[in-house]
């Protein structure tokens, strides 16, 4: 390469540059090139098969009867008129409520612990992280296993202490049910709390604690006015995170209650699959599914709101 | 120095919260370990035992198919083969799911981050939009779709959603990685004659190999760890994974505890081990990814 050539080169923008012999393709060809094949894949493999879901949902068609009939929007009305669909409905409510709530205060609590200083921190913070790497299916079985009426080691714990003299159904009954479901969920969700409101932690400067603690402040002050300020946008963050993630879960129901005792743990999540896989009825199934798309993005937009007009004021 | 009477409080407090935070995390994985290694005796008696006086690794050497399988029974032997072939399944899906969602998803993301095209900021949300999808969402009508292409049933088909579902986290997340790289950079590399690709692999890559990295390993781990999809799109015992493996024998008339734990073990190693040899990173791109969203 000569100098003269460099010089030339240095003079164009850096757009126009081209190796001998080798014609680059210009900006716009290669951007679409590198796209193209993710575009592709989302095409065929997510927004055709969400259209797909979205006509289906106003047909009535099932593996009995191939021959699709339109119904219009006969699937959602039945759907939001059916009583154990309403159910279903409340109960994904409850458990998305319950598990934020639960699960925002023990992750922000377990997060301080962490962040105060003490001999192998480091080591803690690491094992943390552990059960969220465990895969949902074995995190069911293995508290399936744990909550076992007869032989179960929670029973088994309680009896030690004395909390209990007879065994309990932990999965049996009705009202239990879905807070064990929660309280199993909440082992291996914790985690991914803990360390986003950690790395929120780290963006609380020390000068203001201290200045707080000279003002007198106690911890709970300190906290409520220092801290929390600068873990709302994680807050919501996670909100919108575990919304999407609670509001449709089924893995753990399907595993660990198949929606029992007596339809106390049916989520609509899994609702949509009994509707498609067990009673073969694809539109309503689908039509379901589709209710869960609409109600996730309404919430994520809201807390999207909620971010923008409140947390930073 | 002197120690205060309440800082001495605040110090025990703090330690006492420590232990109920490590022992609330280590306590179910020991009683999955003990569960393997207890005697069948032991297993099934109540109060249980919590520190069994004999341990063996049997369950382990019966379920991966190590030294000698003449003693088992067929009963068992049957579901410990659909094991070790659902555990090489996950491999391959998830190996070759991985390899394509960051190819695939690195290239586009560099193309969002860098080049100036029509409708690239769209094409973005989009993508973002998408990830953002449910599974269940797109669940019926690909059963529907791969049953009618014939690849219901078929590992491929798995692979090709499970490609789809990382692709659009790849560009999420490597998207955030190559904007915090100095446009400078490569304008002094295409200065010195480099091609734009060229400019990409041998200057901007490099840098973002541990970004790379995390995200490969989220895209590992997150596939491994999938059962919806595979469980209605894989009827076939011989083509499932892992986790579609466990449920169906979790969900047999009589439940083996003590097998289904020695296989919870074997499942969680890969997962749980990768994320503790790469924590750093992958705090780093579960962090990023959220918050750049």
């Amino acid at each position: 390469m000569t100098s003269i050539d460099l010089a030339e080169r240095a003079g164009q923008t850096p757009g126009a540059a081209r190796r001998p012999g080798f014609t680059e393709p210009n900006e716009t060809t290669l951007a679409w090139l590198l796209v193209l094949p993710s575009l592709l894949i989302i095409l065929g493999i997510k927004l055709y098969p969400l259209a797909y879901s979205l006509w289906l949902s106003g047909f009535k068609v099932s593996v009995l009867s191939p021959v699709a009939r339109y119904v219009g929007t006969d699937n959602y009305v039945a759907l939001l008129t059916n009583p154990n669909f309403q159910a279903s409905l409340g109960r994904t409510l409850y458990f998305t409520v319950a598990s934020l709530v639960i699960q925002m205060v023990l992750g922000i609590s377990i997060a301080l612990v962490l962040n105060t200083p003490f001999r192998g921190r480091t080591f803690v913070r690491a094992l943390v992280l552990l059960p969220w790497a465990v895969p949902t299916v074995v995190n069911a079985v293995l508290w399936q296993w744990i909550y076992h009426p007869q032989f179960g080691a929670l029973n088994g714990l309680l009896n030690l202490v004395g909390l209990i003299d007879q065994n309990v159904q932990w999965l049996g009954s009705p009202y239990l049910a879905m807070n064990m479901v929660i309280l199993a969920d909440t082992w291996k969700t914790l985690p991914l709390y803990v360390i986003m409101f950690l790395a929120a932690l780290q963006t609380v400067p020390d000068e203001l604690h201290q200045a707080a603690a000279v003002d007198g402040a106690g911890f709970w002050k300190r906290f409520v006015h220092v801290t929390l300020p600068f873990l709302k946008p994680t807050m919501v963050v996670v909100l919108v995170l575990r919304t999407m993630e609670t509001f449709r879960v089924f893995d753990i129901i399907f595993l660990m209650t198949a929606g029992g005792p007596a339809g106390s743990t049916t989520v609509i999540g899994y609702y949509a699959y009994l509707e498609a896989f067990r009673n073969l009825n694809f539109g309503a199934g689908a039509a379901a599914a589709n209710i869960i798309v609409f109600s996730v993005a309404l919430i994520s937009l809201a807390y999207l709101r909620l971010l923008r007009t409140r947390a930073f004021d | 120095m002197i120690v205060t009477r309440s800082t001495h409080l605040q110090r025990v407090a703090l330690y006492a919260a420590v232990s109920a935070i490590v022992l609330w995390t280590l306590a179910p994985f020991y009683w999955m370990l003990v569960s393997s290694v207890s005697e069948q005796r032991d297993l099934f008696s109540f109060p249980p035992v919590w520190f069994p006086r004999t341990i063996s690794f049997e369950r382990f050497w019966q379920l991966l198919g190590i030294g000698s399988l003449g003693d088992i029974d067929e009963e068992t032997a049957r579901p410990a083969r659909l094991f070790r072939s659902a555990l090489l399944n996950s491999v391959i899906v998830c190996g070759i799911t991985t390899i394509v969602g960051l190819t695939i998803g690195t290239t586009a993301a560099y193309a969002y981050a860098r080049l100036r095209f029509s409708f690239s900021r769209y094409l973005m949300a989009l993508t973002v939009m998408v990830h953002m999808l449910p599974p269940i969402a797109t669940v019926i009508p690909l059963y529907i779709l791969l049953r009618k292409i014939g690849l219901l049933n078929q590992l491929s088909g798995l692979i090709l959603v499970y490609a789809a579902l990382s692709v659009t986290y790849v560009v999420w997340v490597m998207n955030g990685y190559f904007r915090t790289i100095p446009r400078e950079l490569e304008d002094a590399a295409r200065i010195d004659g480099c091609s734009r690709m060229g400019a990409l692999f041998r200057v901007v890559l490099p840098i973002v190999v541990p970004g790379l990295i995390a995200t490969g390993i989220l895209v590992f781990i997150t596939t491994w760890n999938e059962f919806l999809y595979v469980l209605v799109l894989v009827n076939d015992p011989a083509n499932k994974t892992v986790p579609a493996m466990i449920a169906e024998f979790s969900t047999q008339d009589q439940i083996k505890y003590g097998m289904i734990m020695t296989g919870g073990i074997i499942v969680s190693l890969p997962p749980v081990l990768l994320a503790l040899i790469f924590q750093r990173r992958l705090i780093s791109g579960l962090t990023a990814g959220a918050i750049k969203g």
